[in-house]
C-alpha cells in the first residue's frame, strides 16, 4: 500500500497541511523517547525545513534519524516540502537535500501549512503520481 | 503618556538544563546563528545606484524606509517588551528579549541606509513625513493600543499582525528594486530582515496557539473573530498607505496582492486558514522571485512527465547526523 509519511513540530503547521489531504498518514516520533518508526511500504514523505541563515539544521533531525534506517530509506518515492519564502535561497530546502540525498522527486513545496489551493494540487496529483510509481498502486 | 509599568510578577533563574517547551530552545538556537548587524552588508556599493533613481523614486523608497523603522522602533520598544509579563516560561521571556534587541537592530540599519545614501536634510524630511501620515500613524496606533491593552492574546496576535503582515508594504520596495537590479546590497540587508520577522512571527503565533489550548470553545472563537476583524482593519489601512507611497509610480495593485499574500501567512502563523484566495494573492513573479530565488520552481506533480521531476541540486549539506 503506498502511503504518506510526515513529520511535524509542536507549532503543527505540517500536520494541519496532512490533516487537510485526507490521505492515510504516519506521523514520524516527535521525542526519542517515542517509539521508532519502520515503515513497511512505499512512501511519500512530507517534512518542514527548519529555516534559518545556515544550511545544517534545515531537516528536522527526527527526519534525519528516520532516513538514516535503510528500510525506511529504500521506501521512500517522493518529498513534499514545507518552507517560508521569506527564508529565500532556504525557502523549503529540506525537500532539496533529502531529494538529493535519497535520489527521489521533489513533488510540491508549500508555505506554512499550505493553502486550499496547495491541498488541492497534491491532492490531484496524488493518485497520478502512485499511478505511475508504484505498480499495485492502493 | 504616564503607565503602570507591567513587570513579570516572579522572577525564578532561568534553567536551561530544564526545558518546558522545545520550541523555546530552537528558536532561540535559530535567532542566534542568524545573528547580524548592518555594517556586515555593503550597503555603500548602492550609492551609484541610488544616483539612477528618479525623485520619485528616491522619494518613495527614503518614505516606505521611514515607515519600517517606525515599525521595527515599535516593535522594539514596546511589542516585544510586552510579551514578556505574560510568557508561559522562562526561556520564552529570554526570547522576547532576543526578539526586542534584533527588532533594535532593524531599526538601526535604515538610518545606516539613509546615512550612505541621502543627505541629512533628505532624512529630516522623510522622518517630518512619517510623523505627519494619517495612515502610518494610524497602523502605529492600532497596534500600540493592543500592546498597551490587558489582553494577553490579542496582544500576540496584533505583534504577528505586525510582524507578518504590516512591514510589507514596506518591504515590497526594496524587493522591487533588486528584481531591476538596483540597490541590490540594500536588498540584501532587508532579506536579513524579512528572515527574522518570520522567526519572530512564526513564533509569538505559535505562542498565540499554546494560549488557545487554555480556553474554552466560545473564548477562542472570540479570538478568531477579533484576529479577522483585526486583519481586516488593518488591511483597509494597509490599503490606503499602499496608495500613498505607491501611487506616484503606479505600482498599488501589484504591491496589494503581496499585501494578501502576507496577510494569508499572518493568519497561518496564528493558526487559522488563509482568507485570500489564490487570484488576489498572485504576487508578481519578479518580486517573489527577489524574496527567494527558488520560489518559482516547479515542485509540482504537474510538471509534466514523471521524467521532468526536479531530482534535488547538488547540495551542499554534509551534516554529519546523516549516516548515508
Amino acid at each position: 500500500m503506498s502511503s504518506l509519511v510526515y513529520f511535524s513540530s509542536v507549532s503543527e503547521n505540517t500536520r494541519r497541511f496532512v490533516d487537510k489531504l485526507d490521505i492515510d498518514a504516519t506521523r514520524i516520533p516527535l521525542r526519542p523517547t517515542e517509539p521508532f518508526l519502520h515503515v513497511r511500504d512505499p512512501y511519500v514523505l512530507v517534512v518542514p525545513t527548519y529555516g534559518g541563515g545556515n544550511e545544517g539544521g534545515a531537516v528536522p533531525r527526527q527526519v534525519v534519524k528516520f532516513l538514516n534506517d535503510a528500510t525506511n530509506r529504500s521506501l521512500i518515492r517522493g518529498v513534499i516540502a514545507a518552507g517560508n519564502t521569506n527564508f529565500g535561497a532556504h525557502y523549503c530546502m529540506a525537500g532539496d537535500i533529502i531529494a538529493a540525498k535519497c535520489q527521489v522527486p521533489y513533488l510540491y513545496a508549500f508555505e506554512l501549512m499550505g493553502t486550499t489551493e496547495d491541498v488541492r494540487r497534491v491532492r490531484e496529483g496524488w493518485g497520478r503520481f502512485w499511478q505511475r510509481h508504484s505498480p499495485t498502486p492502493a | 503618556m504616564a503607565e503602570k509599568l507591567k513587570l513579570v510578577d516572579r522572577v525564578q533563574a532561568i534553567n536551561w538544563n530544564r526545558v518546558e517547551d522545545e520550541k523555546d530552545v530552537e528558536v532561540w538556537d535559530r535567532l542566534v546563528g542568524n545573528f547580524w548587524l548592518p555594517e556586515k552588508v555593503p550597503v555603500s556599493n548602492d550609492i551609484q545606484s541610488w544616483a539612477t533613481l528618479s525623485d520619485v523614486e528616491k522619494q518613495m523608497t527614503t518614505r516606505v524606509f521611514t515607515g519600517l523603522t517606525l515599525l521595527d522602533t515599535i516593535q522594539g520598544t514596546v511589542g516585544a517588551v510586552s510579551l514578556i509579563p505574560d510568557a508561559l516560561t522562562p526561556h520564552e521571556e529570554a526570547v522576547y528579549t532576543n526578539i526586542a534587541f534584533m527588532e533594535s537592530v532593524h531599526a538601526k540599519s535604515y538610518s545606516s541606509i539613509f546615512s550612505t545614501l541621502i543627505s541629512t536634510r533628505e532624512i529630516d524630511e522623510a522622518f517630518r513625513w512619517s510623523e505627519e501620515n494619517p495612515n502610518l500613524q494610524r497602523k502605529a496606533e492600532i497596534v500600540l493600543d493592543y500592546y498597551r491593552g490587558d489582553e494577553p492574546l490579542k496582544r500576540k496576535v496584533a505583534s504577528t499582525m505586525l510582524e507578518s503582515f504590516l512591514f510589507y508594504s514596506g518591504f515590497y520596495a526594496p524587493m522591487y528594486w533588486s528584481s531591476r537590479a538596483k540597490l541590490t546590497n540594500t536588498a540584501d540587508l532587508i532579506r536579513l530582515i524579512i528572515r527574522d520577522e518570520a522567526v519572530h512571527g512564526y513564533y509569538i503565533g505559535y505562542k498565540f496557539q499554546k494560549g488557545l489550548e487554555k480556553l474554552t470553545e466560545p473564548e477562542r472563537q472570540d479570538l478568531k473573530d477579533y484576529t479577522f476583524e483585526l486583519l481586516f482593519e488593518l488591511y483597509d489601512n494597509e490599503v490606503e498607505y499602499t496608495q500613498d507611497l505607491y501611487d506616484p509610480l503606479g505600482l498599488t495593485e501589484d504591491v496589494k496582492a503581496f499585501l494578501r499574500y502576507n496577510a494569508n501567512k499572518a493568519l497561518m502563523n496564528l493558526g487559522y486558514e488563509a482568507l485570500f484566495p489564490k487570484d488576489e494573492t498572485n504576487v508578481n513573479p519578479a518580486i517573489l522571485s527577489a524574496l527567494s530565488p527558488n520560489a518559482d520552481e516547479n515542485h509540482d506533480f504537474f510538471s509534466g512527465s514523471g521524467s521532468s521531476y526536479v531530482i534535488g541540486k547538488a547540495v551542499n549539506t554534509e551534516d554529519e547526523d546523516w549516516d548515508f
